[in-house]
């Protein structure tokens, strides 16, 4: 059985229903961009969740991931101690191959002080029609501590699932958090992404959301840094594009609360048919040594970018794809 | 690698932007193979002349025709032009977020070898190991992003390249640096639409015409043309 490929697995072998599902997962995960080598080596921490079934879990020096089941998906603790660096990342694989159902992910990271570690999370619903998936997470990013966060996303064709991920982040002092969640192949659905970073002294948070909507898509995104410490830096970042009916709105939030904190909203947005794409930006500042900023480009593409493409013979919508591959790091 | 043969002919090209005319019955006309320049102070018509040559949006003549290669483009989009044969250095170049500049010049000719994209930043002085997977963003500065424009170009290969004011914002390349690319592009036989307001940029060119406010004043061999631009500047 390939299940055997991976060792210090926790779920039961030897059993074929486990293995079917376990391959049927990892070909999803492949599907969303997924290296499926380096999860099937045994070799990097790894979480395997379908549904609400922990299909594999895989541990290594300095991190403890404990993963149990819910009625309607799975709570999981990973901890990374203080001081351990990984060379490899921790692989976090979520799916369901049923096109209905929920599942609901409580996470809880823990990164230890002067840890640096990076997980790479794929989320794979690749037959939905009618799902529900729901992240609540909480990240707490130690003192002088590095965590790269990259959560990728694969709904399918259909456009039938709604997401809902939350994140409560805490970057204490010196530490630096950086995430990317990316929702570019396939169809959305709805998703909703509401995040929020606190952040002490010194720290350093960078959030970016990439997603691309198609048919009635729904999109929102909601991301606040409060930037706490002083010299905390952060940065909010949306990259969403658009087209046929589908409709976003980004709301960030952006706050200066100590001396010497400096935090920036970048936001673009890019619309095509009869899209729509909104962006309230926020900018509340406490300190007077504080700095905040914001830039946002909504509508059409650059007109300037696209005549540039053209002028190498690219037909206009080949050139739209480019610009909007580009932005959303599909190339 | 002059053939004599008239590649490009603008003939009595009208252009009126937000109710103002910017240019005048141009009559201009770049032979293959050739270095043309077009010599005028800022303001003078010479970046409006050169996107109505491409095509651009809010650029369409009100009056007159373009032709390239015999062929009368006055109505084919700018994709088109292109795939004909004609392509724009922009004076201030777009910026793209996650194109990679070894895409970035896949684009105008995906059939590229790698040892011609080597040679197309080689010629722009830009180390294509450091440069290649890079992005075309703001991560790069104006002269390097100027610098990828002209290497987009020539690893294009188009038959008629309008470059516009090449040597604008470069850091690192010298003005011989551009100047002998320009060549290098002539005898790869690629002929050169040079717009600049340098006179000395001129002294590489066949031949040479020199706008003011809209008009064409003269064309003819670029030494006398120089004189003329140089006697207009006072």
């Amino acid at each position: 059985m390939k299940a055997q490929q991976i060792s210090g697995i926790t779920t039961p072998r030897g059993d074929p229903a486990w293995a079917r599902e376990y391959n049927a997962i990892l070909q999803a995960y492949e599907q969303a961009g997924g290296p499926t080598a380096a999860l099937r080596s045994g070799r990097v921490a790894a979480v395997v969740v379908s549904a609400n079934r922990v299909l594999g879990v895989v541990t290594v020096p300095g991190v403890t991931i404990n993963a149990e089941p819910l009625p309607d998906g799975v709570q999981a603790q990973i901890m990374v101690a203080p001081g351990v660096r990984l060379e490899r990342p921790v692989h976090l694989c979520f799916g369901m191959i049923a096109e209905t159902g929920m599942q609901r992910i409580v996470a809880d990271y823990e990164i230890g002080a002067g840890a640096q570690v990076e997980f790479l999370a794929h989320c794979t619903f690749p037959n939905a029609r009618d799902l529900r998936h729901i992240m609540d997470a909480v990240v707490r990013v130690g003192a002088d501590a590095h965590l790269r966060y990259t959560e990728a996303h694969y709904h399918g064709p259909y456009g039938g699932v709604s997401v809902e991920a939350r994140a409560g982040i805490t970057v204490d002092a010196g530490g630096r958090y950086f995430s990317t969640f990316s929702l570019v192949h396939g169809r959305v659905g709805r998703l909703l992404i509401d995040y929020t970073a606190d952040v002490e002294a010194s720290g350093v948070v960078d959030l970016t959301s990439m997603v691309y909507g198609a048919g009635d898509d729904d999109i929102e995104v909601r991301e606040t840094v409060r930037l706490n410490g002083e010299k905390a830096r952060g940065l909010a970042k949306t990259r969403i594009a658009v087209r046929d009916r589908a409709h976003s709105r980004v709301f960030t939030t952006a706050e200066g609360n100590a001396p010497r904190t400096r935090g920036h909203m970048d936001c673009a947005e890019i619309v095509r048919g009869n899209a729509v794409a909104e962006n309230v930006p926020t900018v509340i500042v406490r300190s007077d040594e504080a700095h905040v900023t914001h830039e946002a480009a909504i509508g059409s593409v650059n007109r300037k970018e696209l005549e540039t493409l053209m002028a190498r013979g690219l037909d206009e919508d080949t050139a739209v794809d480019v610009i909007i591959r580009g932005m959303l790091g599909r190339l | 690698m002059r053939s004599g043969e008239v590649l490009l002919d603008v003939q009595g090209v009208t252009l009126t932007r937000e109710g103002r005319t910017i240019l005048y019955d141009i009559n201009l006309s770049v032979l293959a193979g050739e270095i043309h320049a077009l010599l005028g102070v800022n303001g003078s018509g010479k970046s409006s002349l050169a996107y109505a040559i491409m095509g651009c949006e809010d650029y369409r003549p009100d009056a007159g025709r373009i032709l390239f290669a015999g062929r009368d483009i006055s109505d084919l989009p700018m994709h088109e032009r292109a795939r004909l044969g004609l392509t724009l250095a922009w004076q201030e170049p777009a910026r793209f977020e996650g194109l990679p500049v070894g895409d970035y010049l896949t684009l105008g000719r995906p059939t590229i070898s790698r040892e011609e994209l080597w040679e197309a930043l080689n010629a722009v002085a830009l180390d294509p190991a450091t440069y290649l997977p890079r992005a075309v963003d703001r991560t790069l500065s104006g002269g390097e992003r100027k610098r990828i424009e002209l290497a987009a170009v020539y690893a294009m290969r188009p038959r008629l390249a309008i470059l516009d004011e090449p040597d604008s914002g470069i850091d690192v390349l010298s003005f011989s640096d551009i100047q002998q690319l320009v060549q290098r592009m002539a005898r790869s036989g690629c002929a050169v639409l040079l717009i600049t307001h340098r006179n000395d940029m001129a002294a590489i060119a066949d031949r040479a015409s020199v706008m003011n406010a809209g008009t064409i004043i003269m064309t003819g061999a670029a030494d006398e043309a120089r004189r003329v631009y140089t006697a207009r500047r006072g």
